[in-house]
Parts: C-alpha cells; structure tokens; sequence
C-alpha cells in the first residue's frame, strides 16, 4: 500500500499539470491540434488510475482544453469522482470542471445529488461554497427540486458568506424549480434586512431579478425597498433598487410620485455616475409613467435634461454615450425640453465615436420642426460628405430620409429644398439605399400635386446625366434612382420643357446596362413621353418634328426589343410596333396624338400601405366561399379567390363611400375592367396569369426592393400606386373625421365612421388639399404596425425569458402570504377557508417525503401561513381589489383620468406604496394552481415523477373544486383557463376576469377652453382627531386645457356655505379666490387641491363655485369664467377603515346602532364586482364573507360606525345597513343606489 | 444578469470564458470569435458599450468590455445591470476595487501569464465576484480574504502539485522560451473621470 503510494507520487513528478500543458501548447504553436490530442490521450490514461490526485490534475487540465474548445463531456463521469473528492483542493477542481462543461442534458448529473447534498452540509464552510458556486452553474430541475429546501435551510446559516451564496443560488434554483418560489420567498424577504451588508446586497439582486420579468408581484415589497433605498449606503445596492422602481413605476404611477422626490434627492447629493446615472433613468421612467395627464414635472424633466446634458459634455466617450441614450427616452415624451439642447447633440455628431455619432442621429429625429428641419439636414449633409465608411454614411442618409419624411413630411416647408437634396444624395457613392430615395421621390412627386413640375425638371436633368450614376455598377445601388426619374418623367410629362431631350435620354444605348426592371420603366415612359410629343406638335403644319420623334424610336427601340430581360423585350416589341403603325399614320397626315395620349390617360393617386387591411367587407361577401366549384386541381384553387378578392380591392376602397351591394360590384367590375384596358399598365397584366394579381396583396415596398427582373414588376408599379391612391382618399376621410371630432367631441371607431362618410364630404377635402396633398396624422398611423413588426424580431429572442416568467406567475401568491398578515392581525379570528392552508400543507407534505430536514420547517411555516391566511383570506379579493381597480383604469382610459387611492393613504410613500401592494399581490392570487400544473409537465421527465405528476394534478383538481363551492362567481374563468395554454402561462386573474374600471374622476364643468374633472371624494382626512366640530376635506381637481391657447391666471373661487368652507390663506378675505398654481399650456392637464372645512358631515354639500382664467393667444388674450358645482357626497366623509369581525360582531351587538336597509333590482353583474364597487365608490371594506353574503365596515371622519350586510341571489341585492347617525346612512344609503343605477 | 464573461487577447485567444448559460463548445468558441472580432476593432478612446451581437441573447444584451495592455475583458449583460456598475466592476474605482484589483492583490502585479498559467485560480477568484450571472460581492477586501482563506487551506492539504513535483516544474521551466514577464497590467491606469465612489 505504502508502496504503491509512493509510485503513485513519483508517477505524479512526470505528469503534466495544468502550467505543462500550457507551456506545452505554447511551444507547439505549429501542431497544435496534434499536441492537444496527445495531451487528452494523456489524460485519458491519468484518469484511469485511481489515484485521486492525478485525477484532479487531469481534469484541471480538461477545463483548460475546454477553455479552448474542446469538448470534454465523456469525462463528466471522472469529474463528479473529484467532485467527491474529500480534499477540498480536489473538489474545487472538481466542481469547475462541473461548472464548465455540466449542462441539463449531462446525464451524470443525476448522480451527484447526493454529493451536493453532502456538501452543502459539510462543516466545513468552504465545502458548502465551493458546491454553491458550482451548482449555480448547471442546477437542473432535478436537483433543483431535491435541493431546494436543503439550500433554503442554508439561507439562514451562521456564517454570511454562506448565507449570501445560498440566497443569491436561489434564483436560480426558482428558474428551475418554480414551486419553490412561494415557499422560500418570506426567508428571502426577511434577508433584504440581514445584518450582513453582502447577504442583502444578494437578496436586492435576487429580488430585482424575479421582480424585472414580472414586476406586478412585487409592487407589495415596495415600501420595503423604499426604506431600503433611504438607508443603504451601498451604491450596488442602490442600483439594483432603483432599477427596480423604474420597472414597478409603470404599474404603479402613484409609486412614481413617491419616487420623485428621494430620486431627485439623490441625483443632487451623489456623487457616483453610475448612481446618478441610474436615478435620471428612474425619474424619467416615473415620467413617462405620469405624463398621461397628469401634471408635468418640469423641474424634475429639466434636471434630469440638465444632469443628462453634463454626462454628455463629459470627456468619458461612456458617459457621453449613456447621456444620449437616456436623453432620447425624454424625447419620447417631452421633445421640447431635449430640443433646447440642439446644439449639444448636433455637436455630438461630430465625435469621433460611431456609436456615440449613431446615438446622436438618433435624438435628431424627436429634434426637428418646421423651422430647423433644413438646418439641420444642412449640417448632416456636411457630414455625409464627410463621412468615411459606407455604414455610417448610409446610416445618415436613412436618418436624413427618416428625419425628412417623419410624420407624413410634416416639417418640410418646402418641397423643391426636399427633392433637391434627394438629388444631392443621389451623388453618394456605393449608398445600399438607391431603393429608399427612389421611393421617396415616387411618394414626393405623386403626394405633393404643387411640385411635380420642380420633381420633373429635376429628374429629366438626373436622366440626362444618367451616366454619372450608372458608372456605379453595385447592384441594387444608386442606380435604382433612375427607376424612379423615368417613371416620374414619363408620367408626369406634361410639365417637362423639353420632353424630346429627355426622351432622348432614355433612349441612349447605355440604358440597356441597367438592370432589366429599370429598362423596362424606361421603355414604357419612353411611350408616354412620346404620346406627349406628338401632342406637343400636333396641329403644327410642319409634322417633321414629330415624324422625327417617330423615326428615334424605330431607330432605337430594336435595341430593347433584343434584351435578355422579358419584361424589357415585351414591351419594347409592343410599342414599337405601335409606333411604327402611327408613324404609317402620320405620313398619311392622320392626327394621331389624341389617341395615343389616351393609352396613358388617367391619374394615379397615392394609397396608404395598409389600405387593403382597412377595406371592410361589405356585408353579404363571404370572402371563403367558393365562387365557382372548387375545380380538382390544387394549383389553381389557391389563385381564384385570391384573384377575386384583389380585383374588387381597388374599386371598392375608391367607392367606398356608397352603399356597395352585388349589383354594384359586377358594375363596378366591368367598370374597373375598362378603365384597365385603357390603362397600359393594366394591359400587360390582365393577359399574363393570374398570379400577377397575387401582387397587389404585397405591399409596394418589396416591389421596388427586389432586383430581379421578374414580369410582376412593373405591372406590380401602378399597382402600387393604386394603393396611394387609396391612401390619399382615406386620408381625407380620416382628415375630415378628425374635423368631425372637433366639432363634435366625441369618439367613434373608425371603421364605423369611414362607411358612414360619404364621398362629396371627402371631395370637399381634396379641394384645400390639392396644393400639398399632404395629409397628416395618416403615417404614424400607418407606422405602427410596420413597427410592431420591427419589434416582433425580438420577441424570439425574449423567448428566453419565458422560463422566468413562470416562476413568478407562481409565486404571486407569495407576497401575499407574507404582506397581509403585516397589515391586519386579529389574533381572535379562526373559521371560515380553509383551502389555501391546506394547500400549502400539501404541497410542503409533498417536501417532506424528500426532505426530511425540511420537515419540521415546512410544517411550521405552514401552520403558521394558515393562521394568516385565515383572517384576510376572504376579504383578500375584495378589499384588494380595488386599488387594482385605480391601476386598471389608469391603464385603460385616456389621459386626464389619473387613478386615485381609495382612502387616506397620501401621506407617506410607503403606506401609499402598501396599499397598492396588496391589491397587485392579492389579484392573481384566486389562479395559483394553473402554473403549477403547467409547469411540471414542461421540465420534468422522468417516470416516477410522472407519476407524482399526476397525483399533484388530482390533488389540484380536487382542491379547485373546493375553490369552485367557494368562490363561485371564479367558475368562469377556472374553465377558461384550464382550456387556454396562454392564460396558464400568464397566470394571472385580472387579464382573465378584469373588473370593470372604475374612476373616482368625474367631470366637474366644461367649456370650450378647459376642462375641470373632480375626484368623487378624494383624501378625506380628519386633521383634528375625533373632534366633533371640524373636518377638512381635501379635493383633487384636474383642469386640463382642451383649447390651442395658453390658459393662465387661474383662480378657484367657492361661495361658502355655513357648513363647508374653502380654506383661504390666511389674512385672504372669506370671498376672495384662489390662485390655481399652475398655467396650462394647450393640451395640458394638471391637478390642484383644495381643502375644505367642514362642520357636519350626515347631509350631503353642494357648492356653487367658479372658476376664471385667462386665455392667452398669440394676438389676444381674453379673460373667461367657467361656473361649476362641488357635490360632496357623504360618501365622501367615509375612511375605508378595516375592521375585524369578532370586534364587528360587537359592534352590532352592542345596539347602539340603527338600522335601515336597502333593496337594489336587476344587479347584474358577479358579487364580487359588486362588492369591489362598493368598496372603491363608497371607502367600504369587507369585513367578512361568505357565499353570497358579506359584511362590510367604514367609519366616517367624524368616527361614526357605519356597517353593511350585503346578500345577493337573483340578480337582486339587498342590503342592511346600520350606523349610528341614520341621516348618514340613509344619504350613504342612496348614494349607493345611484351608484349601481348608473351601471 | 451576466450572460457570460470572458476574457481573451489581442488576437483573440481565451485566456478565461465563463458562460452562465450553455452552450456547446463550439458556439462557446464562435462567440468568442464574434465578440473579438466586434471588440477588437474599435479604439481605445470610444466607449465601452456594444449593443449585443446575435449570438448572445439579442437586443436586451449589451457587451460591456474594457481594455487593458493586452487583455480584454468582455462582459455580456442584460438590461438589469447597470452599465457603468459593471465598469466598475471590471476595473477599477477609487473606493472598490473588483475584479482586476482584486487578480493584481492575488497575483502581485498580474499580467496576461498569469492568466495564461492560472486559469484555475482566475476562475476561484471569479467565482467569489460573480456567481451564476450575479454580482455576489463588490467589496474587494471581501473577495481578497475570501480567495486567500481558500488557498491556505489549499495549502495546508498540500494542493495540487505539492512539493516534489513543484520542483519538477521548475526544471521544467528552464528550457523554455521567452516569457514576457514585464506587460504589466496594474500600472496602467486608465483613467475613468468621475466614476468616483463605486
């Protein structure tokens, strides 16, 4: 034995280690591979012996060769033998190795569970971090499972360095292991405040990690992390949070207020970049959260704009880069405060960094208006001179292209300067992008009637000069321009001073150089230039010019009618013998030109991209029938319907406007089918297969793309233009829609208004348009979608993150557990559900067969989650949904209608923060199984789990009938959800069942100029404790200024009643006005609040008041008032107070109270929108609840008690109310009546 | 998260890749080509951010890297990690001094060799910085007590090569060639204007 240790040791002197083979490798730079497959044949025989040592030296030397891309996998088995390897030395070895090459699809991996489990028990504190580090690496689900809890236990070790390895391994181990989310997470909850500074800096991480793919559910830690973010001194820490709130802000704005303040804090008082960084990008995802009406920050948007400004004047190239980044998310929504910093960014352009060039264009484009639009083109011109690299210079001329025609070309003034420069850009050398100015100038000369004479002088002077661009002979390059001169020229020839000239251009044999689909345009407008030639001479006695114009294209035609490219040879054989005969006929001294102007007769007009999306089906059209019986052969049944349905698409949009029938439509077709036989363009396809009609379904983008000369093409062109035309009328359509609404003010769906436009309104709008017909509003539009198809791309690649998503649809429920007992506690509660304990009690039973450690715990725990559960687990649903109600229709409705807390929750962030927890936390919570039978089944595969599968499946199933007795109004969305895969995924019950939303704003007064909208009883707080005399009532007004004028001056004026009084300012006289602190400029909303005294609180108030500004336009300014009426409802004086229901029970046993009650018909609508309705109008909270049946609690300012029993059945809803001040209940009595009466 | 770290040379060989998701070898080794090829063709006066290449994870990703004599450091993250945090957390800052602080203390003075030789020891110190794709620990004395404590009880067990065959490796050293022992990478101080405390 001795001996052979010994050998063994000797044996090692003359092994390689990791540093000889290295140094190996590198002395054999020649043979590398040659070296490497001896050195792994070498290894090979090592890891033979059984010598542990020299197994650990090979397999130290197999990470290296992996480094280098070896694969190393048929070792994994000698890799977990020095994984088990009691030396530390060797294990560390060992589980690098694992960490590099351990993959899910490793099947060893099954063997080392117990081994790790070993190891995460070791004493030693180094063992258990070597397998920590290494498990976080190639943790399966398997082990995930099998370990989860022992990693759970390691949570709360003794030493932190442990603890912090174990928690930060959890993410990973709820990747894998969704289940274990909910019940690990209190422990990693409690270690956001562990003493140890790195243990909570693992926690923030893991936290913000989950909290990123889904941040919904974790809206509840927020008060949490917002202590956390005023104390931490740790900037990685902070970091991590704050990225954090710009990811909950967007679901939670009156988070975002909250924010704004520390955030602004910080970004003064810090003096780390990477901090301030992060808090200008934090307070700007708070604004772009609240811009939706509510007031503009703009203090806080000009410090971010200005500490932007100084991250971008830094010298650091990063700084400067991150600056622009986070400035172009403020030009998203607040363009102008970015645009008073031109100059910094077209500074930017001239930096020497391309991304940081890159990122500065990108700004340009929120940054143009009328007036700097060609100022700035000016300078990117400069730059595309000077330019290097093809990339960037390409990547101008898109921006100066996109910058140019952003928003329909609403900031060109002047056409002429636009085509001019697309000329200039033509001279661009090797430019990829001769397509996109082709198009351009196809979209300008058609669009804008006024500049066809300018276009086509200009592209007449590019034709003629053709041989600058053709020198380039890149294909799909620049030469794609002249696609575009000759179609422009041809078709728009009337303008053209001298068409011989140009149709001597196009004639030049250098022309048969170009590729075959610009030949093709050319030879065809080389027909129509003709027509106009002769018409030019017609009536002339001398016909010797035009014989002479007949005589150069005999002469030069034959040239294309020999070309290789079909399409050019058609129809340059079809015009020249069409030719040839006029040119019989004008010897004969025929007047020819009337007809031969006629072939091209007709205009074309621009139609929007999407326009056949848009056409609706007329009624009675069944798009899938078959029209005639579906023939045997497959080939052609595809094409038919197709060829139908895109021979109508054109007539039908151009005569939408009348009511189109069968009759109608045959018409029409024998109209459209005329119209084509004199339509050239028309002429070639009609003939040719019906395929060529597939091409109108193809947007007209592609058709100037593709480079082949295929015969679709050109036919493919007018078609195109069809659909501008189409787009030109729906354009005035929708123009005159727009105006409608105006007048109207209101808002109807599109697709019911445009049947119900009628066409002499639209031909109404042509007239004005005729100049520029340009229309607005129609591109951004039309952008949308083509940008939804941008983003889509990405999608596949966030494919990734699906994984994550599941776990934390599952662990929406944990929150919950952990949050709520926080807010309420009634030790002396313990009935009513008891379906959640029990599952928890399942599923840590289900543990247990596993871990046995983890028994005790489980068990603990979940006791412990069942006391909780058990006094809030009715009320979870009810009471927490409301605020969700605020987020919801915040979400939903437009602007001016911000949501609004409930109850007196305005003070502190946090307790606001808290209240909008729950209700997030609470809503998924009915929906908890769905993940979880889901996920199983993806991940795990293994038999006998299976099996166990289907057990838990049972179970499941059993415990959601028992959910179904209890809450029957979720039956809906239970089956809904078992049938849709999509729902699982999500998990989540507000997208399945969303409760109606519901706003506290309602509309105070309106004029032509503003807008007041009151918040129904906002922050109702009681300054003065329970004393009887005086309360204040604070109300939330929202003006928004719905005129093109700036509106100013504002002052609030209320007449008082004895019982409700405004609080003036002191010394201001009992009738004098409030000064509104805000001015509004047009298409502003703000808010103000105004606080009332008031002295009883049992009868309802209604306050006359007015309101009066100034209205300031360019000329004049005029002063306005505006008269409304302040109801405050006794709803109002109401504070949703929670209440529990033994200390309810005695209360109503107590008599003190009196009785009255209410019967409200014909509800129809679930109980538990009832009961949420209640709640969120009427500041109730539910109490209790059972079936049908609730009790419901709220307490006045005045501390009156004010109690509801509300029972449901049959779509009638009764309810007992008792109060201690009847004249209360009795007018909170109707107001819930009226409530429902208005639903 | 962290997608992957890696860690190569002018000319693009690996000196340490360590990737947080699987991927076969040899996409492991195009990646590395892909990255190098991005990285290396870019100065050393403009920033240090890359949108993230096709091969790893898209549009999310950002390739955050920094240069040093003649290593690269690249580290692949999605949007959850701050990028000048991570800066940071490569090289260097006045208060917290990471990873590459953290190799120069471990190493005395470390330079591209050490990588070279020590690959293993470079993975152990990474290891106590970044575990599974998140940041574990930023405070470099942490990290440097941590690495230490391990390799004493490496040592107390003897370690991989003990003695005798330490010895060996010396004669074996002596015919070799050239070792450019004098790129030192803790002397070159790339200044990083006001990234003070982090």
């Amino acid at each position: 034995m001795a001996l052979k240790i010994v050998k063994g040791s000797i044996d090692r002197m003359f092994d390689k280690n990791l540093q000889d083979l290295v140094r190996g490798i590198r002395n054999h730079k020649e043979d590398e591979a040659k070296y490497i497959s001896t050195c792994i044949d070498e290894i090979k025989q090592e890891l033979k012996q059984d010598n542990i040592a020299v197994k650990a030296n090979a397999v130290c030397k197999l990470t290296y060769l992996q480094m280098l891309g070896y694969d190393v996998s048929w070792a994994a088995f000698n890799i977990v033998e020095v994984m088990s390897s009691s030396k530390f030395t060797y294990k560390r070895i060992g589980y690098l190795a694992a960490s590099q090459c351990f993959h899910e699809g490793t099947d060893v991996i099954m063997l080392t569970t117990n081994q790790i489990r070993k190891d995460l028990s070791s004493p030693h504190q180094y063992d258990t971090g070597v397998a920590l580090t290494g498990l976080s690496c190639f943790v399966t689900p398997d082990l995930a499972r099998d370990l989860a809890n022992d990693i759970m236990t390691l949570m709360s070790h003794t030493k932190p360095y442990i603890r912090k390895k174990a928690v930060l391994i959890m993410y990973k181990v709820f990747l894998k292991y969704p289940e274990s989310l909910r019940p690990a997470f209190p422990r990693l909850k409690e270690k956001l405040e562990d003493p140890d500074p790195g243990v909570q800096s693992a926690a923030v991480n893991v936290i913000c990690e989950l909290a990123r793919r889904n941040p919904k559910n974790y809206l509840s830690l927020a008060p949490l992390f917002f202590k956390l973010m005023t104390s931490s001194t740790n900037n990685w820490v902070l970091i991590k949070i704050i990225k954090l709130f710009g990811a909950l802000t967007p679901l939670e704005p009156r988070l975002g207020k909250k924010m704004i303040e520390p955030l602004t804090n910080l970004i003064h008082s810090t003096s780390a970049m990477s901090l301030l960084y992060e808090c200008v990008n934090t307070v700007i995802a708070v604004l772009i959260s609240l811009s939706s009406g509510m007031p503009n920050h703009s203090a806080s948007i000009q410090l971010c704009v200005q500490k932007l400004r100084i991250l971008i004047e830094d010298s650091d190239q990063n700084l400067k880069y991150l600056g622009l980044l986070a400035m172009s998310k403020i030009l998203k929504t607040h363009p102008k405060s970015v645009q008073s910093h031109k100059d910094l960014i077209l500074q930017c352009l001239d930096d020497k960094d391309e991304s940081i060039r890159l990122r500065a264009l990108d700004l340009l484009y929120g940054m143009v208006s009328k007036k700097n639009l060609m100022e700035i083109v000016k300078k990117l011109m400069l730059h595309v001179d000077k330019a290097e690299g093809t990339t960037y210079r390409d990547e101008l001329l898109t921006k100066i292209i996109d910058i140019c025609s952003q928003s329909n070309y609403q900031y060109i003034t002047n056409f002429e300067w636009y085509i001019s420069i697309l000329v200039e850009l033509t001279r661009l050398e090797g430019t990829r992008h001769g397509h996109l100015i082709a198009s351009q100038m196809l979209d300008v000369a058609i669009r804008v009637k006024a500049i066809r004479g300018f276009a086509v002088a200009q592209m007449a002077t590019l034709l003629d000069n053709a041989h600058l661009l053709t020198g380039n002979t890149q294909r799909n390059g620049i030469c794609e321009v002249l696609y575009a001169a000759a179609w422009i020229c041809g078709e728009f020839s009337e303008h053209l001073e001298d068409p011989m000239q140009t149709l001597e251009a196009m004639l030049r044999p250098k022309v048969a150089t170009l590729p075959g689909h610009i030949q093709a345009v050319y030879v065809q407008n080389a027909a129509k230039l003709f027509a106009t030639v002769l018409r030019k001479h017609e009536g002339e006695t001398d016909s010797h010019a035009a014989q002479e114009t007949s005589q150069l294209l005999i002469d030069r035609l034959p040239l294309f009618v020999q070309s290789a490219n079909l399409e050019v040879q058609e129809r340059a054989s079809c015009i020249l013998q069409l030719v040839k005969y006029i040119q019989k006929l004008q010897q004969k001294k025929v007047e020819v030109a009337e007809e031969v102007t006629a072939l091209f007769a007709g205009e074309l007009n621009p139609v929007a991209p999407k326009a056949q999306k848009k056409v609706p089906v007329p009624e009675g059209l069944d798009l899938d029938a078959w029209i005639n019986k579906p023939p045997s052969e497959s080939e052609s049944e595809d094409e038919k319907p197709k060829a139908v349905f895109a021979k109508e698409e054109p007539k039908h949009s151009r005569s939408r406007h009348t009511e189109v029938d069968e009759k109608e439509l045959a018409r029409r077709r024998e109209a459209r089918k005329q119209e084509q036989a004199n339509n050239p363009f028309y002429i070639k396809a009609s003939p040719s297969s019906q395929k060529v009609y597939d091409a109108p379904g193809v947007e007209h983008i592609p058709v100037v793309q593709i480079d082949l000369s295929v015969p679709l093409k050109v036919p493919g062109m007018p078609m195109s233009d069809q659909y501008l035309k189409l787009e030109e009328e729906r354009r005035q359509k929708e123009k005159a829609e727009r105006k409608k609404k105006e007048k109207k003010k209101k808002r109807e769906k599109r697709g019911k208004e445009r049947k119900a436009d009628s066409g002499p309104e639209s031909e109404e709008d042509i007239t004005p348009a005729h100049q520029v017909d340009i229309v607005t509003e129609e591109m951004p539009e039309n952008a949308l979608p083509s940008d939804d198809d941008d983003k889509d791309p990405n999608d596949p690649h966030k494919a990734l993150d699906i994984d994550l998503d599941k776990p934390l649809a599952d662990s929406e429920k944990l929150p919950v557990r952990t949050h709520r007992p926080e807010v309420l506690k009634s030790p002396a509660e313990d009935r009513v559900n008891e379906n959640i304990p029990q599952e928890t009690k399942k599923r840590s039973g289900k543990e247990t067969k596993e871990k046995k450690k983890g028994k005790e715990k489980d068990r603990k725990r979940s006791k412990e989650e069942k006391k909780k559960k058990k006094h809030k687990e009715v009320e979870e649903e009810l009471l927490e949904s409301q605020p969700e109600e605020a987020v919801q229709s915040e979400e939903t409705k437009e602007a001016a209608t911000p949501p609004t807390s409930t109850s007196a929750e305005e003070e502190t962030a946090p307790s606001s923060a808290a209240a909008v927890d729950t209700s997030s936390a609470a809503a998924p919570e009915s929906e908890p199984d769905e993940p979880k039978d889901a996920e199983p089944e993806d991940t795990k595969s293994s038999k006998h789990k299976k099996k166990k599968q289907k057990k838990e499946k049972e179970e499941k199933e059993k415990k959601k009938k028992k959910r179904h007795h209890h809450h029957h109004h979720h039956h809906h969305h239970h089956h809904s959800d078992a049938g849709g895969e999509d729902s699982v995924q999500n998990g989540t019950v507000e997208e399945e069942e969303p409760l109606p939303p519901m706003s506290n704003y309602s509309l105070l007064a309106e004029n032509s100029y503003i807008k007041m909208m009151k918040e129904d009883a906002d922050q109702v707080y009681d300054i003065q404790g329970n004393h009887q005399d005086e309360s204040k009532v604070v109300v939330s007004v929202i003006f928004e200024n719905k005129s093109d004028s700036f509106l100013k001056s504002m002052e609030f004026n209320v007449l008082d009643s004895l019982n409700s009084k405004l609080q003036r300012p002191e010394g201001a006289g009992a009738h004098d006005s409030l000064t509104v602190p805000f001015q509004l400029p047009p298409g502003i909303s703000n808010e103000a609040r105004f606080v009332f005294s008031v002295q009883s609180i049992v009868m309802p108030q209604k306050l006359k008041g007015t309101l009066t500004f100034i209205v300031k336009s360019d000329e004049s300014s005029t002063h306005e008032k505006l008269d409304f009426k302040l109801h405050f409802t006794c709803t109002s004086y109401l504070i949703t107070t929670p209440c529990y229901s033994d200390a309810y029970a005695k209360l109503l046993e107590s008599g003190d109270l009196k009785g009255s009650s209410l019967r409200l018909e014909g509800i129809n609508m679930p109980f538990h929108h009832l009961l949420a309705r209640i709640c969120f109008h009427h500041h109730f909270s539910v109490v209790e609840r059972i079936d049908s049946c609730a009790s419901m609690y709220s307490r006045s300012i005045q501390g009156h008690h004010v109690c509801l029993l509300v029972k449901t059945s049959d779509q009638t809803v009764s309810i007992d109310a008792k109060c201690d001040e009847p004249s209360l209940l009795g007018n909170v009595l109707d107001e819930i009546k009226q409530t429902f009466s208005k639903c | 998260m962290i997608k992957a770290i890696l860690i190569f040379n002018n000319h693009g060989k690996p000196r340490l890749i360590r990737f947080y998701q699987y991927f076969a070898e040899d996409m492991q080794q195009q990646i590395i080509r892909e990255t190098f090829h991005l990285v290396s063709k870019r100065d050393d006066n403009v920033c240090n951010f890359l949108e993230g290449g096709s091969l790893i994870g898209g549009s999310d990703y950002k390739l955050i890297y920094r240069h040093y004599a003649t290593l690269y450091f690249v580290f692949c993250v999605d949007s959850s990690e701050s990028e000048l945090g991570i800066l940071d957390l490569i090289q260097v800052n006045l208060l917290q001094f990471v990873f590459v602080e953290t190799l120069d203390k471990c190493f005395e003075n470390v330079c591209e060799l050490d990588l070279i030789f020590h690959m293993d020891k470079v993975h152990y110190i990474l290891q106590e910085v970044v575990m599974g794709g998140m940041v574990l620990e930023t405070n470099m004395n942490e990290i440097v007590a941590q690495v230490e404590l391990q390799n004493r009880m490496e040592k107390s067990e003897g370690g991989l090569s003990a003695a005798p065959a330490r010895a060996v490796s010396a004669v074996k050293n002596m015919n070799l060639p050239e070792i450019p022992r004098n790129i030192n990478i803790g002397d070159i101080n790339i200044k990083v204007p006001s990234l003070s405390p982090f």
